[in-house]
This record gives C-alpha cells, structure tokens and sequence, in this order.
C-alpha cells in the first residue's frame, strides 16, 4: 500500500523458530519478517500455530530452535519483560488483565520499579494515547465491569503506555462486533502512520484483505505462503490455509417433518441488561434446520437455556412431539434427544482439565458407560477413540487434556459427542447448535456445518443460533429473527433478503407489525 | 443487661480489647498479604507457635525484646520460605502444605523447647515489654487507661496494618502483588516475575504471623506454653475473609473479635457464669464471629486467582 515500503527497515526477524508440544509439533522452522510501518497479517486455520509462534516472540514459550530478532538485536527467549523493553507489545486473545484493578493500574502494572513511591504522570500519559490513537476508555473503571471491546482497548494502551514500537494482536476481532472491529482498524492505521508495525493474527479472510499489507499463511506450523494482499484474493489465500479449493457447504431444500420439539407463548424473566423472552413460540420439526438470526444478547442464550432444559418458562408450555413436558431438566432434555453444542465451549461445553475421554462421555457416562456404579473405562476410551477418527479431532491422544487443544479441535470433540447421541446411544433428534462455528477457521467451519446438514437429512431437527447472517441463510430451511426477547414470524428460504433480515434484528419490523 | 452496659464502659475492658487484637492484627495482616497474592497460607497457626517459641527463647537466653522479634520474624519467614517454595514453583496442594507447614512448626517448637530446656518443669519467665507512658495522652481519664497504656508491639501492631494498607494502595508493589493474585497472566505479560512476587509475599506473610506469635510470649505473658496459639491462627484466617481481603475491614474485625473475647472473659465472672457453663462463653467470640462473617462477606471480591497455582508455559 506504501509506495517503498519494501526499503522500510527490518523491526523483526523471526528464524527458523521450532516448537513441540509433546507429539505434536506446533512451529516448524518458521521465519517472519516484519518492516517498520507495515501490517504483517498471520493467517491459518487454528491450531496451525499462529499463536504459539507469537507467544514465542513474546516470551512465554521457549523456543525448541530458532533465533528472534528486534531491531536488529537478538531477544533473549523466554523473558517476557526482554520482550516488552525492546519495544514489542503483545495483545492476548485470551486478555491478561487483572478484572478486580482499574483500567490505569492494569496499564501501569509493572511499569515502575517495585520500590518506587509514585505514579509520576501515568493518568495524563493514558489519556493521551487514548486520544492520540482514538481508544476511548476511562482510566478509573473497573476492568471487571467493561465490555470486550473495551478490554481490548485496554490490552492496546498497555502495549502503547511501554512505548511498544511492535503490536501484535492475537484474534482481536474474535470477541468484537463489526463495529468494534471498524474502530480498532481505524486505530491500527493511526498506529502505522505514527511508524508503528503490526503483526495481525486472523483466520477470518475478510478482516485480513482489509487490513494488512503483506500476509504469511501457516499451515499445520509451517509457512505455506507469503503473499501481498492486494495482489491476492480471498479465494487463494483460502485455498493456501486449507491446502486445497473449499467451498462452504450449502443445504438444499427439503421436505420437513413432524414437529419434535415446540414451544408455546414461553416467557422468561430478563436477566440484567439481558432480555428475557416475551411469549415466544417456535416449532422445531424433523429435518428442518430453523436459523435463529439477531444480535447477541437479545434473548437467544434464554432460548437456548429453555430449550437445552437449564431454565424453566416463567409462563408458557414446552412439548415434546405434542406431549407437553412436566419435568424439564438438562438430564430430561438429554433423555428426549437433544444434544447441545453449547455457545462456550470453555466453560458450558467442556472441562478444561478433563482429558478427551473423559470430555467425550461427560453427557453419557451414567448410562452407557457405567455398570453398576462402575465406570467402563475401556468402553470409554473406544467412544472417544471412535470420535477423533471420525470427526478428525487432530490430538496426541484420548488421553490429551482438551485445553492443550486449539477451538476448532475442541469444537469438534463437542460435535461428535452431541452427534453420537446421548445416553442411549441413539443419535440426537434435536440438535441445539448455538454459536456452533464462532472462531473456528474456514475448513472446521466447513466441516460443522456439513455435519448439522447430514445431521438434519437423516431427520433431525436443527436450531442453529447464529449471529453471522451468511451463516443462518446459506443453512436454514426456516428463518427466525430475535429482537429483544421477541420471536419474529417463520420465513422460508429464500424469502427474505439480508437487509430485511437486518430491519427485523434492528427491531423495527417488530414495532410495524405491531402497528399494524 | 446492666451488667454488660458496665463492662462495655469500663477503661479495663477496652485496654483488653486492645491488646487481645493486637497478635490477630498481626498475623492477620500475614495472611492478608498471602491471600493478596494468591496464596493462602494454612501455615499461619504453627508459625505464630514458631513465633511465639523462638522469640520468647531469644529473649530468655539474653537478647533484648526487639531482638527477641526479630528472631522471631525471622524465623517465620524461614517456614514463609519452605511454604511457598512448596506451594509457587512446584505448585504442590496449598491446603495440604499449609497444614503440614503448621504441623511441622508446631512440632519443631516442642522438639527445640524439650532439647534446649531438658530438665524444667514450669518454662521460666522473661521479662516482657511494659506499656509505654505516654505524656499527657497517657494521664488523660479513662481514655489514658483505655487507649494509651499499651506496650510498643501493639503500637507496632496497627502501624503495620497501616503500612500494609499504604503498601497494598499506593506502591507499585503493592499492585503488582494484588495483580498476581487476580491474573498471574497479567503479571507475567508484563514482564514481572510471578514467582518472585508471590514467594516475596508468602516470606513477609509469615514474619508477621511469627511477629503475631511472639507477641503472646513477649507481650502479653512473659513465658511460653504449648497451647497458647489456641487456634489464633484460624481466626486470623477468617478475619481475612470476613475483612473482605482488605486490611483496613480486617483491622476491625480483629478489633471486634477482641471485643466478643474479653466481654466473655467478663461475663464469665457475673451471676451468668454461674447460671451457665464456662463452655459457652468460650464459644461466644467464635459464635459471634461466625455471624459477623456470614453477613461481611457476602460481596467480598475474593482474589480470582487465590489458591491457583501458576505455570509459566502452560496453555
């Protein structure tokens, strides 16, 4: 973009950096150069390395081979504060900050020596970055009680507070919104106007054609390419991640079902700024995929905790084919045949500590993998066995705690476990997929979403949440929208286009059809 | 009912008060610097008796009272050190630790005291510290009895809630050590050592809880007796919950417990002692406490990371 840009001087050089995790070898001789001013962007499906490669670069890992260098100055590896003194600033996916402390103590933590008495002029240095590079944040607030984007905010000036001349940002537009995502670009542009350089990590196509100058494609830990964006294109820059052309999977039309699971004028009490639902009926019925479009929180989570049995209607019915149910709890729900892929698959859908196995039968341990009081381990370790071959988890083993593993691997452990159905072994007649691609890359995206298509053709009903549009229209047989807790009218494929859609989330079809 | 009216006014009990709260507020103070950092330091009982043992010992074989303290000091953040390189580098069961840093101090107490004074049958008496005159404050009515006859440990007592408040607020120091206690991420992003910070922490920690220790033996008895600690630890433990993980909440609930124990004290010379068992007034601070620390600590933002050990490299 920048006419010269190639005799801008070299900040950072990274060579031949090696790391292994166990079996699984996660950086292979990878080397990166990054020039002054310029957005260096690191694309590749998760788990092709990307982020151990910075965490490397930062400090936190060590190296098994390989040199970085910083302003022509060898880093030494593992220190994180050698790191931050040579002027590279990293913002975490996973953010590092202390939510208890206000946004000016997270920023200065350790920027003054331990035995020094005073702040001298911290409050004025934030809030002059915050202006000079339109991060609008106020220094006193709890970080605790911000927003993602905020937090984020928060990360950036941290970085800049310690004069950072290298930002890397690991995923910073997985937790923002499009919005969100336009200001932090806006910043990113006024940070290499100043000469900062940027390394961009990303795996969504889009953001990275938008953003960055030059992009370096890492699959399964090595470099596969290197290639100027504007002399690209999405298409081969997707086809260079996945190693091949990929087209996402499109569902045809279908004859629906019977009706599986229905709700009838539920209502739920609003949670905070959390609305509840407001007399929403819905029908699900046998191989129909039902998109459930609208922006987060506008009642989608209490959608799915009704139908995933982890809350009850304050009024209002739930049936199960025509029955109306009377208990109604996640082990009922289970009991029924709904399997859930839970919108976070940290904390709802996974035990972080738990290995693959004992993740895999979490939902079915009682029934079919237990004797008596005993567990049946070895039956256990089949199931999950059976679930990384067919599902193409990529792990050591069954016995992997799941959080050595990346989002996409992980969310496929989940599907697999959701597909093979619950206690009975039986497969799910209702799939609740909420948020089921959020922050996986193109090809496990690709393959969820084949899975919930096959899933629906051998009948089952599917209620697929989503908060991306292309999403919810290139999969659904039926189309709902959510407005503050309000269900709109069912449209059929291919009767609504994208900017209807959009008046509906906005809530304004709501007000009309009230109106009239 | 009058009579408690009685004890609640009089001088004497509120010179008790003081000084009963005086070791709580210093191991409490210990433990809260700890917990701080994410630590929690089930440590604390033994290491008041270690306290209590060596800093009556030093003083009994010739060293002056400060002395006496810093020996004390000392050697609590010698059992400071052997818990936290247990519990931070090698991450080991931090409840586990605790308690058997606690058994291992309270038996090396013993074992030292049966080694060093094979043939006594009483342990002998040292001469304590006496409470400070004070000009003018000192001589003032009631107040003079009730605030200012005190030894110069409990003064040092609350100066070092004082400082522990200013050192936790207003230090780089101290942020870097609540950080560590909320986000060890955080910290290690920043290019801090979370190691160090949290050993640091759990050494000085433990001084003050042997400092709280000696306290008994230098202050308020001139000898030293096996069970004098009585469970003093504990209490300093939950003081730190029901405080809030704040020193200046904790400072009055040690001044409170204080209270509810040398009101038992009083009660039990009354015509109520006669009516009901000594047992129960005992229990009275502990019944008490438990109340006050149902309804203190319902919001308390406890350390996120407390109890997490922390590995560097780990996803």
């Amino acid at each position: 973009m920048t006419p010269g840009r190639t005799e801008a001087e070299v900040v950072l050089r990274l060579d031949g950096i090696t790391k292994r995790f166990g079996a699984l070898t996660a950086n292979d001789a990878v080397s990166l150069t990054l020039r002054r001013g310029e957005v260096v962007a690191l694309l590749g499906e998760n788990g092709a390395g990307k982020t151990t490669l910075m965490n490397i670069l930062f400090g936190h890992y060590v190296a098994d081979a390989g040199e970085v260098e910083v302003f022509g100055q060898p880093l030494p590896p593992g220190n994180p504060r050698a790191a931050l003194a040579s002027g590279v600033g990293m913002v975490h996916q996973h953010f590092t900050l202390a939510g208890n402390l206000t946004v000016l103590d997270n920023i200065r933590l350790g920027t003054e020596g331990l035995w020094s008495r005073s702040y001298g002029g911290a409050r004025e240095k934030v809030e002059r970055l915050s202006r000079d590079f339109g991060l609008a944040v106020h220094p006193d607030a709890k970080v605790g009680r911000l927003s993602v984007g905020e937090r984020q905010r928060v990360e950036i000036l941290k970085a800049l507070y310690r004069d950072a001349r290298v930002l890397i940002l690991d995923e910073p537009t997985a937790v923002l919104t499009p919005q969100e995502s336009e200001a932090l670009f806006a910043t990113l542009r006024k940070a290499t106007a100043l000469g900062l350089s940027v390394i961009f990590i990303s795996h969504k196509l889009h953001e990275v054609m938008a953003i960055a100058d030059r992009c370096v494609v890492l699959r399964h830990g090595r470099v596969v390419g290197e290639v100027d964006t504007h002399a690209t294109d999405k298409g081969a820059l997707a086809a260079l991640m996945v190693g091949g052309e990929l087209s996402l999977p499109r569902a045809e039309a279908r004859e629906p079902g019977a009706v599986l699971l229905r709700l009838e004028g539920v209502s739920t009490p609003g949670r905070g700024a959390a609305p509840g639902l407001q007399a929403v009926t819905l029908e699900l019925r046998a191989g129909q995929i039902t998109g459930l479009a609208g922006v987060s929180g506008n009642g989608q989570a209490a959608l799915a905790e009704i139908v995933g049995g982890l809350a009850l209607p304050a009024s209002g019915r739930i049936l199960v084919k025509d029955t109306p149910v009377t208990r109604w709890t996640p082990g009922e729900a289970l009991a029924r045949g709904v399997a859930r892929i839970p919108e976070d698959r940290h904390h709802q859908g996974s035990i972080a500590d738990f290995d693959l196995t004992e993740n895999a039968v979490l939902e079915a341990y009682r029934t079919r993998f237990s004797q008596r009081g005993w567990m049946n381990w070895r039956a256990a370790r089949g199931f999950a066995e059976e679930i990384i071959s067919r599902y193409d988890v990529r792990c050591p083993g069954p016995s992997t705690r799941i959080r050595l593993l990346s989002g996409g691997n992980m969310q496929k452990l989940i599907l697999g476990r959701a597909m093979a159905g619950g206690p009975k072994a039986v497969g799910p007649t209702i799939i609740l997929a909420n948020q089921p691609v959020r922050g996986l890359d193109v090809g496990a995206i690709a393959y969820v979403q084949g899975q919930l298509i096959a899933a629906r053709d051998r009948g089952a009903a599917v209620l697929l949440i989503s908060e991306d549009l292309d999403e919810i229209m290139g999969l659904s047989d039926v189309i709902h929208v959510m407005s503050e807790g309000r269900l709109s009218p069912a449209f059929a494929r291919g009767t609504m286009a994208a900017r209807d859609l959009g008046l509906w989330m906005a809530g304004q079809k709501f007000e009309d059809a009230h109106a009239a | 009912m009058s009579e408690i009216i009685d004890i609640l006014l009089s001088a004497s009990f509120w010179a008790a008060v003081i000084r009963i709260a005086s070791p709580l507020i210093l191991a409490t103070m210990g433990e809260l610097i700890c917990e701080r950092a994410g630590v929690l330091n089930l440590g604390i009982e033994g290491i008041m008796v270690i306290g209590a043992f060596t800093g009556w010992m030093a003083v009994y074989q010739g060293m002056p009272l400060w002395g006496g303290v810093a020996v004390a000091m000392a050697a609590g953040m010698l059992f400071g050190l052997l818990h936290s390189t247990l519990t931070v580098p090698f991450g080991l069961s931090q409840h586990v630790v605790g308690l058997g840093v606690t058994l291992f101090a309270t038996a090396s107490a013993s074992f030292a005291y049966r080694l060093m004074l094979p043939e006594v049958t009483s342990p002998p008496k040292i001469d304590p510290f006496r409470p400070l005159d004070i000009p003018i404050l000192s001589d003032l009515p009631w107040l003079g009895e009730a605030l200012f006859s005190q030894t110069a440990l409990t003064w040092a007592a609350f100066a070092v809630a004082g400082i522990v408040a200013l050192m936790l607020y207003r230090t780089p120091l101290g942020l870097a050590v609540r950080a560590v206690g909320e986000n060890p991420a955080a910290v290690e992003a920043q290019g801090l050592s979370v190691t160090g910070l949290r050993m640091g922490a759990v050494i000085v920690g433990s001084g003050l809880m042997a400092v709280g220790g000696a306290f008994l033996t230098l202050s308020a008895f001139s000898s030293f007796f096996f069970e004098m600690v009585n469970g003093r630890g504990w209490i300093c433990v939950a003081l730190v919950v029901f405080g809030a993980w704040k020193p200046g909440k904790a400072l009055l609930g040690a001044i409170l417990f204080a209270a509810f124990d040398a009101l038992q004290i009083r009660l039990q010379q009354t015509e109520l002692g006669v009516v009901l068992p000594y047992q129960l007034f005992l229990a009275l601070p502990f019944i008490l406490s438990i109340l006050a620390l149902i309804l203190m600590s319902r919001r308390a933002e406890v350390p996120a990371a407390l109890m997490v050990p922390y590995n560097k490299g780990e996803r």
